[in-house]
Formats: C-alpha cells, structure tokens, sequence
C-alpha cells in the first residue's frame, strides 16, 4: 500500500478506527451505487432533475423536507440505540469514550437541527399555503434555496461519520472544550459549518413563511378567522426570524476563532467563553418553541377534526401562542442558573421560565375541552395527538420543577434534566409531528397511511417512550450526569439504565413499524379519492389530494373561521368547486437549478473550511456568488399557465361544475 | 505514613452508601430537596386533574354508535371555565415564583451563621480535582475532606474547560469555570462518604472526574490535617504543571502548596481581563509572580 493512501485512510477515512466505520463505508457505497443504477436502469435521471432537483413548488419541497426528516430520524435513532447499548450495563466497553462523546454530540444535533427541524418545515410547507389558500408561498424560488441550503448542510454534517471524524464536544459545543487547544481536528468544524449552512436557509424559511402568512391568505381570512396551525407557523417563524441569527453569529465567531485564531471565546486574550453561552441559548431556548408551537398548531388541527367539534377558545389559543413566542426571548439564562450569574438573574430567569408554563397549561385544558361534548375517533393521528397530552403533562411539570433554580442546582446536567427534555421533544414536538404527518399524508401523497401497523407502532414507541425515560429521572436523582460514557457498578445505576435501554429499543422496534407502514401503504393502502380523507375543517381539505400544481383553480373566499366544514354542515360544499368563467391564467413560478447548485456551492465551500483547504472553500462561494449573479440577470422567474389547460385539468379531476 | 494508610484512617471511622438528591446529608441539599418536592407538589395540582379528565374524556365521548353522552360540536366558548385555567396557574406560578426567589437568595450564603465557615478552593483540572485548604495550608487531588457541621466556601475555577462541581448529597452544583471564582456554601450535617462528580462534559475521560467526599468529626479533620503537614510530599511549582496535562490519576495528598497558586491560576487562564466584574480576585492578583507563571507555562 503506498504511504500516501495509507496516510489518507487512516486520516480521513479514519480504517484504524474500527469495524463501525468499515461497515458504514461498505453500506454507505452500496447504498449510493444501489440509487445510481436504479435511477439509470429506470432512466429516472431527468425526472429527477426536471420533477425534484430544481422544483420551486412547494409540496414537492415539502416531501423532500419529510424525506430527508425521516432518514434523519433514522440516523440519529441508531445513534441513540448505540448510546443506550453502551449504558445498558456498569462498566462495558461496547463504544471508547471518543466514540461515545461523538455519538452522543451527533445524536443530538442531528435531531434537533437535522430531524425536527426538516420535519417541521415540511409541515410548513405541505400544509400552510394549502390551509390559508395561496396558490404558493410567498417566495417560492427562495423556499426550495432553503430546502438545499438544509440538504447540504446535513449531508456536510453527516459526511463527518465516514471522512475526517465526528465532532464531539456536545450539540452544545461549548468553549473552550470547542476551541483549538482542546478539540484539533475537523469534527468541530463539521459541526459549526453544517448547522451554519442549513441556518442561513432557516432564517429564509421564517421569513418566507411569515410573508406567506400575513400577505397571501385568501379573500375574507382575517387573522382572527386562521386556522391554529398557521397561527402557530406565524409565532414559530417570529420566533425564527428573532433567534436564528443569535445562533449564526455564535458559530461565525467560534469558526473565526478556529480557523483564524481569533480570540472571541477563548481565555485569553480578554476572550469569554461565557459569552458563546449565552448567545447559544439565545438561540437554544427558543428554539425549543421554535418547534414545539407547530405541533401545538397540528394538535389543534387534528383534536378538532376527530372530535368532530370547534376548537375550544380560539382566542386563548392564539394569545397563548404569541405569549410563549414573546416570553420565550425572557428564559435562556435557565440554561446556565449553575454559571454564578447572581441571585438577581436566577430569580428573573426562573419566573419567567415557570410563566411559560401558564399559556402552555391553557392550551393542555382548551385541547381537553375540545373534546368535551365531541365524538372523539382514535384515527391515527388522533392517536398521536392524545398521547402528547400526558406526555406533555408530566415533562411540562418537570420543566417547572427545573425552573425552580435552587432545584435546578440538583438537577443541572443531570440525567433528570435529560429525562425532561426529551419528554418535550419527543411526547410535545415529535408526536405532533407524527400526528401531522399521519393527518396531511394523504394530501401529500393521496393514500392512507395502514392503521394496523400504524396503530403497532404506536403502542410499541409509546410504552418504549415511558418505559425508556421515566427511570432517567431517578437517575438524575440518584446522582448520574449526562454524558458519562461508563458509570461503575457500585454506584447503584445498573438496573434503571437497564430498563431505559429496554425502553429505547422498544421505540427503535416502533420506527421499525412506521417504515414498514409506510412501505406497505404505498401498495396497498386506501386511497383518498375526494380530497377530504378525514372529514376535515379547513381549506387543504376542499381541493383534491394531492393537489394540483396551483393548488386553487379559483382562490375561494372565507366566510368562518372552520370554512370547509361550516360549508358542508350547511349543504354548500359545491361553492368552493371550480367555475369555468372564474378560470384565469395564473402567473407561475418556473422551476430553476440554482437553488441546488448554490447548495453545491455551499457544500464544497463548506468542506473547505473544515479541512481549511483555502481553495475550496473560495472556489465554493465562487460557486454561490455565480448562482447569485445569474439570478439577478434572469428576466424570465415565471411562466403562464393557460386558463384552458386548468380547466382541463380540473375537469379531469371531477371539479368542474 | 503512607497515603493510602492515612486515607483508610479516616474511612474507617465513616459509613458510605449510595448517593441520592433525596437522601440529603446536608442544610443545602435539605433546602434543595424541600423545594424539589414543593414544586412538585404545586405542579401536580395542574397535572392530576389534567391526566384524570384526559381518561374521563376519551371514554365519556368516544365516537359509538349509542353513545348516551351529549354532543355539541358548536360549543366552543366558556368565559368561566377560560378564567379558570388562567387563573389557576398563574396563583401557582407566584407561590412558586415567590418561593423560589426566597431560597434562590439564601443559598447565596453560608448555611448556618453561629459557626466559623472555611473555604477551600477548588480547581478542575483535565482530568482530575485539585481541592487547595487555605486555612489548612494543605492540598489534595480527587478526595477532599471536610469537617461535620461547619459551612464550607468552595472557590471554584478550572485550568482547562469549564466543568461543574456536584455532590449531590450536600446540595446542587456550581460551575468551575477558566478566569473565574465562583462560589458554592456547602455543607455536612452528618459524617459519611458522599459521591462527587464533574457534572459539565471536559471530553474524554470525563467519565471517570469523580471525587470521594470524606465528612468526618471536626477533631477527625484536625487530626487528619496534623497528619498529613507531616509527610513530607509539597505541591510544587512542577508537581502542578504536570497535573494540568491531560490524564486520570487516583487519590493525591499534599503537606503544602504554593499559597498564590489558585490566584495564579485563575489570573493566568483569563482572570487578568476580568478584574472590574470579580471583586474578589482584585486583592488577590497583586500577589502574582511572573517566575511563576512561566514556570507553568512551560
């Protein structure tokens, strides 16, 4: 083996590092060459191109966000099971301590940046423009820009794995663990150039959606007439819009410090590591309400549509949203009550914090009495839907319980404290996410999804999900810290860590479930030939599934906050059917390579700057600059589509009246 | 006498056991605990009813065929009951809130008032505890011991990345942060062996940063200091600078230490740029030698 590839497999192919890296190389290649020949077997190459790659429709975007949310979760799903194998037992030696610290600093920000986040943008995007009846969003060429500024992001970020090494310093990355002299290396700037990328197409998304939102909405939709949903969609863009940068500022000057040798967070120098603290939570903390308010939005949704009854106080569900929205900017010093801010701050930061549980709470009772006096159907995401609210109940309690600073000196970084959040993220943002992908799956895709293997998986994620983290909250008690790679036998830990990681492989088996759900539905399941799978209350429900192109051939007028449903409760469904003399041509966004290309651009750029090859990275924003330019130079953004050509197709579709 | 031997003396005079939040062992970890299960308390007075009526619910208005219960798919509005639940919980928030803030501002100082307090100075280290007594003029590493009923002022910084300093049985944690003091009352009640752990991640050997924590008799501790003056094994200069590279060593006992180093320490890893926001290091800072801050260095 000549010496320059031995130096490269072991540098950047990281072969000495074990049988782990040798199968994920060996999966990785097959996986690639398995798409390529289908694609050319198929001769699907140009449909991908002309029907995916360059799309600026916004329901083809949204199905990719899902996509790449679900393998995503899968990724970071495996990481969390080999976390919890490691921790299974006292003392193994399944995974080293760098491994373990990698894994758990990828599992992390994978599902925050790179599962729940796609997840919901793509709930964004499949549900939002339908819902408030807008033929697109507001900026439909920057949407699919986002959607690849996202892409290659996470492919940067994941490529970390199997080329140059996974970071491993916490999702958290704080200085100066993070900072040259601890951490050389490229695995930390795989970090802060993955999420830098995928963040700059976040802050687009927030901004997009909030345009979408307040300027597109059909004739007669006042605010106060918005379906929850988009409400929520508008206070998490808000959100986004406020917090993001925080966060893109924060790794800026972390990556200068990196690769510049500048002194921002580092000791000396007159550097504050503390100072990336602050601005990371900035950001962290409501971020968390950043994802956590659209699945209130879909909780909302789904509760009323299978209890076939009105959301129960619309106004204080909207008040509430936008009051967690404003208080969420008040709370991010909770993350650091131990780092000797003073009894001053702690106080503030811990009453704001536990107000946050007032809004939410009102919401929890609003969903109950939705039901109240409904006919509840245990659909399947009616099923997701309810099993948040316990979930929701007992983390919400946890959250002010941790709110409480002096308790919170008992808890910090303890596995109580991780016991909490992930009964957030996964009973509060991913069960609403589920329940939203089961509720819009078939305007997606126009099938059901099985609700036998549906309804399996559920009970097998649910119980894994009780069974997997109520003991790491007597954990925490008993004194265990986060991030421990081993704890030793007498400390007592062994037979709770045990029933976690039972739990844990319990929800591994559930997502085993989903795939299979998914894959058998795709064949067999029922089809939605109305448009209306679920009886449905809101506009995405009047037109066909999936939907045309231009989504309304008409845009309809709003007269009730449940507009469809009230229509058809009153026998008057056919007024939001098509009228050949309302028809008109309709102004559409042409589809376009650049958004993909700058994300390629992106990419390499990226690369360069983790291995600080200097030349890569500028011929990759050379790359950007050039997609830029060629944007600005372009006259020709839109196309007609023909009057005659929607009657068609409406007629085709049994619309025409 | 050996270290080990001098370690094993005292063990021997103290019980240990597991650890727990629950099992205080201390006036702070007491307090803590109180407002642990007071919160907990208030919060289920949301929670109970919220899981209850959730069952009630799902079975009174599930979707069958003969269900007798009522349905009223338009009511959707009630001031009453709206009132009700903002109500509720923000009286709760406040008699949290107002709570919290009371102990928040206790635990700022020494637990109990009639009992001269001593401080020991902490320092976490890659990867390993250095525990300095000024008052004792003595120096350990990964065991510290203190004496049954007398508050304790831990100063903590860290010569590498920040970490935090728990010892769950006597109260919650404090970080140990580069350039910084910061300082956390502490204090046993009742002798024994606590756990002690690094909370916040430093990287590799994170894992194994734990400390024994021995509480023993004030006459035990005097005892133990008396003894360990006598084996002649000082911290020096050196001896420290090979204790800030990276590694895992057990149990260390130290007859002296350099008295600036912890200033030093601090001063060195970022202190310097901070004086205005600690008071507390400007009296100290005066005192730092640049003979022996190169000696480190090196």
């Amino acid at each position: 083996m000549p010496a320059w590839f031995r130096d490269f497999a072991d540098h950047y192919l990281m072969w000495n590092e074990g049988y782990l890296i040798w199968i994920s190389d060996i999966l990785i290649l097959l996986v690639s060459l398995g798409i390529v020949f289908t694609l050319t077997y198929l001769k699907k190459w140009k449909w991908l191109w002309k029907e995916w790659l360059t799309t600026v429709d916004h329901k083809k975007i949204g199905i990719m966000y899902l996509i790449c949310a679900l393998l995503m979760f899968f990724r970071g799903g495996v990481d969390a099971l080999l976390l919890r194998t490691q921790l299974a037992l006292p003392g193994e030696h399944f995974l080293s301590a760098e491994h373990y610290d990698q894994i758990f600093t990828t599992h992390g920000t994978i599902m925050i940046l790179f599962m729940a986040m796609p997840f919901m943008f793509a709930l964004f995007n499949v549900a939002v423009p339908l819902q408030i009846g807008a033929r697109d969003v507001a900026f439909p060429y920057l949407n699919a820009l986002s959607f690849w500024l996202f892409f290659f992001g996470a492919l940067l970020f994941n490529l970390s794995f199997v080329f140059g090494g996974s970071p491993d310093a916490g999702w958290t990355s704080y200085p100066p663990l993070t900072e040259n002299a601890f951490d050389p290396g490229p695995g930390e700037n795989f970090y802060l150039l993955g999420i830098q990328i995928s963040g700059i197409g976040s802050i687009a998304t927030g901004i997009n959606f909030l345009v979408t939102i307040l300027k597109m909405r059909a004739p007669g939709m006042t605010l106060m007439k918005m379906p929850l949903f988009s409400w929520s969609v508008l206070a998490s863009c808000i959100i986004i819009i406020f917090a993001f940068p925080a966060l893109a500022v924060a790794l800026g000057l972390l990556m200068m410090d990196r690769l510049f040798g500048a002194h921002f967070f580092t000791m000396y120098h007159g550097g504050d590591p503390m100072m990336f603290v602050n601005l990371f939570w900035v950001w962290g903390h409501p971020e968390v309400y950043i994802v956590v308010l659209p699945a209130y939005g879909v909780y909302s949704e789904v509760i009323a549509t299978f209890a076939r009854k009105r959301i129960f106080g619309y106004t204080s569900m909207v008040i509430s949203l936008m009051l967690i929205a404003v208080i969420s900017y008040f709370v991010w010093a909770h993350h650091f009550f131990t780092m000797g801010a003073g009894a001053d701050v702690n106080t503030f930061f811990a009453i704001a914090t536990m107000a946050v549980g007032i809004p939410t709470g009102v919401k929890a009772f609003n969903w109950l009495f939705t039901m109240f006096r409904g006919r509840i159907q245990f659909k399947l995401p009616m099923l997701w839907a309810l099993a948040a609210i316990p979930a929701f109940a007992i983390g919400g309690a946890t959250g002010v319980m941790l709110a409480t600073a002096p308790g919170d000196y008992q808890y910090h970084n303890s596995y109580f404290l991780v016991a909490h959040f992930h009964q957030m993220l996964i009973g509060a943002v991913v069960f609403g996410y589920l329940a939203g992908m089961y509720y819009w799956w078939p305007k997606m895709f126009g099938f059901k999804l099985d609700e036998r293997l549906g309804k399996i998986a559920f009970w097998l994620f649910n119980i894994g999900f009780y069974v997997g983290f109520m003991p790491m909250y007597f954990l925490g008690l008993n004194g265990m810290q986060r991030r421990m790679y081993t704890y030793p036998s007498d400390m007592g830990w062994g037979t709770l860590n045990f029933v976690a990681t039972i739990g844990a492989y319990l929800m591994g088996l559930g997502f085993l479930f989903i795939v299979a759900q998914v894959l058998y539905s795709i064949r067999y399941g029922e089809r939605d030939i109305t448009g209306d799978a679920w009886d449905g209350r809101t506009l995405e429900w009047s037109i066909p599934s999936p939907a045309p192109a231009y989504n309304f051939a008409v845009i309809p007028t709003i007269h009730d906050r449940d507009a469809w449903w009230e229509l058809k409760q009153r026998g008057e469904a056919d007024a939001y059917k098509t009228r050949r003399e309302d028809v008109h041509d309709i102004h559409m966004p042409k589809p376009s390579g650049r958004p993909f290309l700058a994300g390629v651009g992106f990419f390499f750029a990226g690369m360069g700057f983790v291995f600080e090859w200097r030349w890569l990275a500028v011929l990759g924003l050379l790359g950007v600059v050039a997609c830029l330019i060629s944007r600005a130079l372009d006259d020709e953004e839109e196309y007609e589509m023909k009057a005659d050509d929607i009657i068609e197709t409406e007629a085709k579709l049994g619309r025409l009246i | 006498m050996s270290h080990a031997a001098l370690s094993s003396r005292i063990l021997l005079t103290v019980q240990g056991g597991l650890s727990s939040v629950l099992k205080p062992a201390g006036p702070v970890a007491g307090q803590e605990l109180k407002i642990i299960a007071g919160s907990l308390i208030l919060t289920m007075i949301v929670v109970v009813p919220v899981i209850v009526l959730f069952g009630f619910i799902l079975w009174r208005y599930r979707d069958k065929q003969d269900n007798p219960a009522r349905y009223d798919p338009e009511w959707s509005e009630s001031k009453v009951l709206e009132i009700a639940w903002w109500g509720i919980p923000i009286v709760i928030i406040g008699i949290l809130g107002a709570y919290t803030a009371k102990v928040t501002y206790a635990l700022t100082r020494p637990p109990v008032t009639d009992v001269k307090p001593m401080t020991i100075d902490v320092t976490s280290l890659d990867w390993k505890w250095l525990f300095e007594y000024p008052d004792q003029g003595v120096a350990t590493v990964n065991e510290l011991v203190i004496p049954v009923g007398v508050p304790v002022a831990f100063d903590l910084t860290a010569d590498g990345p920040m970490n935090s300093f728990w010892i769950p049985s006597l109260g919650g944690q404090e970080y140990a942060m580069p350039g910084m003091v910061m300082r956390l009352w502490l204090e046993a009640s009742r002798p024994g062996v606590y756990y002690g752990h690094a909370a916040n991640f430093t990287g590799q050997q994170f894992a194994g940063m734990q400390f024994k924590v021995v509480a023993t008799s004030r006459a035990a501790f005097s005892e133990w200091v008396r003894q360990l003056k006598q084996v002649d094994h000082p911290l020096t200069v050196t001896l420290y600078s090979q204790l800030r590279q990276p590694s895992e060593i057990g149990v260390q006992l130290y007859s002296s230490y350099p008295r600036d180093l912890f200033a030093e320490v601090v001063w060195r890893e970022g202190g310097q740029y901070m004086v205005d926001s600690m008071p507390s290091l400007g009296s100290t800072h005066v005192s730092v030698s640049p003979v022996m801050v190169n000696a480190m260095n090196q």
